[in-house]
């Protein structure tokens, strides 16, 4: 067994370990702190798979951001310290069963399925290239996409400021 | 190298996204329920990326799929927090049992 093999072993323990704690405990602040271990995990997945600028943009925007937007949303809606209500023991157990049977299907179509890897060609995935291809309007390239996305974060942005604004008009 | 195939990481992808599906079905808080949701979309950045890098490496389609979700995650949780913040305003609780005028 590799050095390569052993850090993904350890990187898939990391990650699924953390998600599960994520999802099961009972205070709402930790749950956030182990979504964050959660995302730097798939971020050390990327590193491993020697994709680094999308590592970059996962630890940057995820951790960097929405981890830290939940965790002010946290502070501003409760205290964090209180504990949640616990789920009915009944509805745990029909999202569990619900869950295993969804990943034992999934699983057992991905053994089946026979994928075959493609060992010969190399992914270029430099900083130069990705940014070539993205501002790109031949046949590879992603301009439209990227030029609707940033008329969608533009949106986002006016509409996340006009929902979260105390309106005046109705107080007084 | 090549002892570890795609294979493996699909199955810890379907791994993150039953995870992040137990919790979004089991979970009523809003906030938490949002934390569902990203680990859901991150096991399918985890697929597309995967999928680029050992299938189809001649092109970047994966990456550029990858960079575009997580850019539209990012508006998403953006447009959830202040809905939520608005509604913990107006209700005092993000719990979803407790917000229900518009079921009717």
């Amino acid at each position: 067994m590799s050095a390569y093999e052993i850090i993904f072993y350890l990187l898939a323990a990391f990650i699924l370990g953390n998600g599960i704690l994520a999802m099961t405990t009972t205070k709402i602040f930790r749950a956030a702190i182990f979504l964050l271990f959660t995302l730097i995990g798939v971020a050390g997945l990327y590193f491993w798979m020697q994709i680094e600028f999308v590592a970059a943009v996962q630890i940057i925007v995820y951790v960097g951001g929405i981890v830290v937007l939940i965790i002010f949303s946290i502070f501003l809606t409760q205290q964090s310290g209180l504990e949640m209500p616990k789920a009915t023991l009944q509805r745990k157990i029909f999202s569990g069963i619900a869950a295993i049977c969804g990943a034992g299907l999934t699983g057992l179509l991905i053994s089946q399925y026979g994928f075959t890897n493609n060992p010969d060609a190399v992914l270029d995935d430099s900083v130069q290239n990705i940014g070539t291809q993205m501002l790109d309007y031949e046949d590879v390239g992603f301009a439209l996409p990227f030029e609707v996305i940033s008329i969608l974060l533009l949106a986002a942005m006016i509409g996340a400021i006009v929902i979260a604004m105390k309106s005046k008009v109705e107080e007084s | 190298m090549n002892e570890i195939s795609i294979t493996h990481i699909l199955f810890l992808s379907t791994a993150l996204f039953f995870i992040g599906v137990y919790g979004l079905l089991t979970r009523r808080n809003m906030i938490t329920m949002l934390m569902a949701v990203e680990l859901i979309l991150n096991s399918v950045n985890i697929n597309f990326v995967a999928f680029n890098k050992y299938l189809y490496p001649d092109n970047l389609d994966g990456l550029f799929f990858t960079i575009f979700i997580i850019a539209i995650a990012a508006a998403e949780a953006a447009v959830a927090i202040a809905i939520i913040i608005h509604i913990y305003r107006n209700h005092h609780s993000i719990d979803v049992e407790d917000n229900e005028e518009m079921k009717y």
